[in-house]
């Protein structure tokens, strides 16, 4: 299969952030111009002068990848190329957290683009800072786990709720464990008009601390743990859910894989924390009906 | 010096000229006996690395192959090993 997304590009061996642009190259095609703003994913495949992109992509800055996604939706609306589609793709911190304005004005505007949200859980690219997206008890360099500490006190921020209450036609959640997911839902969201969101769960080698052969196990853990529930959301009604059924796992399955969770298994009060972490996986399995 | 062109544009996939191979300390070998050419190791590799043969298996693609070892980590029939490279 020839690709469009390239070899040659500068990310980890195992890299998470490859096989989301990957898989959504394979869902977009040809005929798409893509967005990043900063982060793994822009520095590792753009080194200049060179590109790992087999179609048209441009960097933003780290705030404004759906504010440029929006220029160019518009701009190619004007000129009468409605069929050439927009995508913007980019980490969890680029888009839930220092994005959040420009994303929540493309989507209240309606432009027709869809954002790809790579969920690595952190700021990779500058050395593993806690973001938004960050889960319950992940140790990070600014939330380290420690003598008094289990590392991150919040929850993750729920970025697939915020962006339904935008209106969004469709929203669907997945993760690079499941690629043919991903892909048919990344091509579902391109082919609804208006502005779609796709929130893709990307278990990162570097920062989580497994070995660069575990991103697709790690990421299936998640999924069969009831930790990060696939499901799609159409005009903000959940209208189709992946069960996880006999698959279920305990958390600890995938915590104890993670170098970032380690602190769980070796402090005193770690299993406190475990209990606490398979509380947020139960009310997920309850409230998406995931058995 | 390099001459930088009109709005810094660069050409489509031209990371290929930078060879990711020498990256690599183990390294994926076929066992063709037990492929089923179920197509998941080409599905997978982060660094497309994994080319199709015109008998429908695969060959690695040992100029950009990393060695990450997802492809023989995700394998159901187990007919990829990991090797360590010698040089
Ligand atoms: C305005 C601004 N602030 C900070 C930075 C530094 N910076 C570059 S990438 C990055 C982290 C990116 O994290 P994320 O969006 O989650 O992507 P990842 O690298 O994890 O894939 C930061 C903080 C920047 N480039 N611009
Ligand atoms: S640090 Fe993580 S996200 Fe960044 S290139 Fe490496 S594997 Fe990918
Ligand atoms: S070891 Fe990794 S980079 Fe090499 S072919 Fe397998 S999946 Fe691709
Ligand atoms: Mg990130």
């Amino acid at each position: 299969m020839n690709f469009l997304f390239k070899s040659g590009h500068r990310g980890c061996a195992g890299c998470c952030d490859a096989m989301v642009a990957k898989f959504t190259l394979m869902a977009a095609g040809e005929n798409c111009i893509v967005v990043s703003p900063t982060g793994c994913l822009e520095v590792m495949t753009t080194p200049y002068p060179e590109s790992a992109w087999g179609v048209p992509w441009i960097h933003s800055l780290f705030e404004n990848a759906a504010s440029v996604a929006s220029g160019i939706e518009a701009a190619l609306k004007a000129m009468g190329k409605d069929d050439t589609k927009v995508v913007a793709i980019g980490g969890d911190g680029g888009t839930i957290d220092i994005g959040m304005r420009a994303i929540s004005g493309a989507f209240e505007r309606g432009h027709d683009i869809t954002y790809v949200c790579i969920d690595n859980e952190a700021y990779m690219n500058t050395g593993v800072q806690r973001s938004g997206a960050t889960p319950y008890d992940a140790s990070t360099t600014t939330s380290p786990a420690g003598a008094i500490s289990f590392g991150n006190k919040r929850p993750k921020k729920d970025m697939p709720a915020i962006m339904a209450a935008h209106g969004a036609p469709y929203i669907a959640t997945t993760s690079l464990g499941y690629p043919k997911d991903m892909i048919k839902k990344i091509k579902k969201a391109i082919d609804v008009e208006g502005p779609t969101y796709i929130h893709a769960h990307a278990p990162c080698t570097t920062g989580w601390g497994f070995d660069s052969s575990k991103t697709v196990e790690v990421a299936k853990l998640a999924v069969q743990t009831g930790l990060w529930p696939l499901y799609e959301m159409e005009n903000g009604e959940i209208t189709s859910v992946k069960k996880i059924g006999k698959q279920k796992k305990p958390v600890e399955d995938y915590l104890k894989m993670q170098r970032r969770f380690k602190h769980l298994f070796t402090k005193e009060g770690g299993d406190e924390e475990l209990k606490k972490i398979q509380a947020i996986a139960d009310e997920n399995i309850v409230k998406f009906g995931l058995e | 010096m390099m001459s930088i062109r009109v709005g810094g544009v660069c050409d489509p996939g031209s990371t290929r000229i930078n060879k990711t191979g020498g990256w690599r300390t183990f390294r994926p070998v076929y066992d063709y006996d037990k492929c089923v050419k179920c197509k998941l190791c080409e599905l997978l590799c982060p660094d497309m690395s994994v080319l199709e043969r015109e008998d429908g298996y695969f060959q690695f693609d040992y100029d950009f192959c990393k060695g990450c070892g997802i492809c023989a980590n995700e394998c159901p029939k187990g007919a990829i090993s990991m090797v360590l490279e010698e040089k």
